[in-house]
């Protein structure tokens, strides 16, 4: 939440999250399990709670958290050990004494942390599961947490999670970060997945779940640091970042969406739009030759966000982007959404005609919600009427139903409704 | 290191005909490749050729038995291989090379080792 900095015990959580998540990766790969690790950093996560308040944070708190998670895995090895008569120690030994915070090379904390990212997000595992994985495991979000944040039982969250974990650990899923010719692929499963989490949270349509948002963010964030210069991550930061920039004016009082149009840009983050055009222009320096879908999208979204207002967008400059973005993610959405800017560069009768040469949209509400605001710019207000309808009438949460109501019943009220409000 | 089963789903047919003799060079030649890491398998008849065997009230029960597979399917299973693999991603991109992930799919599952 965006309290973290200011209450203490919040930023404490934060601190033996972030660093719980680093002792993990690197318990996962000394003792090679996944679930007895999660577990043992969960413990030693719940002491840090405890006791730090009282006796006051550590000077080297990762260091604590390793001695205290290790100490607890190697425990619950000699019990398993005592049973099957065998020696638990052997399989901890590699980091026997434990080193401080210092002596543990940060490359290595790296490349433990990124294989965990990979591992989380492997393409066996499916993509809900995925998303559930990196809020508990990269984030360290309890499991209440993460089924609090997906809209899913407690319960039925917690068994996704096990299962989960014993698909990893029973199919052995690799604990590695993938070959370089196998790198690009896997890379874009983890960036979907991440994107994934940041679009449930901002939830472009229904209601926001900041918290989500911010984890989303925190994860891309880590990504960078674990592959700096990946333009692709560096779009999808840049992405987050100019999306998020607008959280504050996305809603009415009332809680409504309010369009991009609409807004007042004056509550637009200006710090996170400065850091995200910054990266875009980075990402794109790295990526002369051929466009990163990420990074493409980041400077449409950075278009919008340095244009003083709707009207005086740079229409010309957004429609190349679009064209370029088609070029290496064509998607019907894409398309959509390029037409909308061909309505704003060339008149809504242009923009109509691009909206309804894109094919296979006809189950998409905002489909048919972009050719009513198009008609409406037209006078045509009686088929405005009935693409809303059209719109309406298909499967949708309930606060863009509310959204797609309100546009309706502003039509015909004189003006038009995509410039009122 | 885990083995897998990799269970072929391709379609329904007497894979001795000669008709599929093709298809059967590809997999000696699979086999021929994969010599190191397959630990066991067979190819299946059709399942026009199976009865499935229920016993109604449990054990000891009266024995019911059906004509066909167990279950009814586009693409049948039609064979096994058991593959030791260091990981699940060596497993996957062994399966890859059967070749009735070509036109079928292949479902990999590591097996149970009692006793490990």
């Amino acid at each position: 939440m965006t309290g973290a900095d200011q209450d203490p015990r919040a930023a404490l959580v934060r601190l033996v999250r972030d660093e719980g998540r680093r002792v993990l990766a690197t318990l996962v790969r000394l003792i090679g399990d996944l679930p007895l690790a999660e577990d043992a950093v969960q413990d030693a996560a719940v002491r840090a709670l405890e006791t730090w308040p009282r006796d006051g944070v550590p000077d080297e708190p990762r260091a604590w958290l390793t001695l205290t998670a290790r100490r607890r895995a190697i425990d619950v090895l000699r019990r398993e050990a005592a049973r099957a008569g065998k020696e638990a120690e052997a399989m901890i030994e590699p980091c026997e004494p434990p080193p401080p915070q210092e002596t543990v090379s940060t490359e290595v904390g790296r490349d433990d942390l990124l294989r965990l990212v990979f591992t989380c997000c492997h393409p066996a595992l499916a993509v809900e599961t995925q998303v559930a994985l990196a809020l508990r495991t990269l984030c360290g979000l309890t499991v209440a947490e993460v089924g609090a944040a997906l809209l899913v039982p407690e319960p039925t969250m917690a068994k996704r999670l096990t299962r989960a974990r014993q698909k990893i650990t029973k199919a052995a899923i690799p604990y590695t970060v993938p070959a370089d010719h196998d790198l690009p692929d896997r890379l874009r499963g983890v960036l979907t997945t991440v994107y994934l989490l940041f679009t449930t949270g901002y939830a472009p349509t229904g209601a926001p779940r900041p918290a989500l948002v911010e984890e989303a963010v925190r994860l891309t964030r880590l990504l960078r640091e674990l592959m700096p210069g990946e333009p692709s991550v560096l779009g999808l930061l840049a992405l987050e970042l100019l999306q998020d920039s607008r959280r504050d004016a996305r809603h009415d009082a009332a809680g409504a969406p309010v369009l991009l149009a609409d807004q007042d840009r004056g509550r637009w983050r200006r710090e996170l739009i400065a850091e995200g055009v910054l990266l875009v222009g980075e990402g794109l320096r790295r990526t002369p030759g051929r466009p990163d879908p990420y990074v493409v999208q980041a400077a449409i979204a950075a278009c919008h966000a340095l244009a003083p207002t709707w009207t005086d967008t740079d229409w010309a400059a957004m429609l190349s982007w679009y064209d370029v973005l088609l070029t290496v993610a064509d998607t019907p959405v894409a398309r959509l959404n390029r037409a909308v800017a061909v309505g704003e560069l060339h008149g809504p009768a242009a923009g109509l005609a691009a909206v309804e040469s894109v094919g296979g949209l006809d189950g998409y509400p905002l489909w048919h919600a972009a050719r009513a605001e198009l008609l409406a710019r037209m006078d045509r207000i009686a088929e405005a009427q009935a693409a809303y309808a059209a719109a309406m009438a298909l499967p949708q949460d309930d606060a863009q139903l509310t959204h797609l109501r309100r546009r309706q019943a502003l039509l015909g009220r004189g003006g038009d409704p995509a410039r009122t409000g | 290191m885990p083995t897998y089963a990799a269970m072929i789903y391709s379609k329904d047919v007497d894979w001795t005909l000669p008709e599929y003799a093709d298809e059967m060079k590809e997999y000696n030649e699979f086999g021929a490749a994969a010599a190191a890491i397959i630990r066991g398998g067979a190819a299946l008849y059709q399942t026009s050729t199976a009865t499935t065997v229920r016993v109604q009230g449990g054990k000891g029960g009266d024995v019911v038995t059906t004509d066909g597979p167990y279950a009814e399917t586009k693409e049948a299973l039609t064979g096994f291989y058991l593959l030791a693999c260091a990981d699940l991603d060596e497993a996957i991109k062994v399966a890859a090379t059967i070749p009735g992930a070509w036109d079928g799919a292949i479902e990999v599952r590591p097996i149970i080792e009692f006793g490990a």
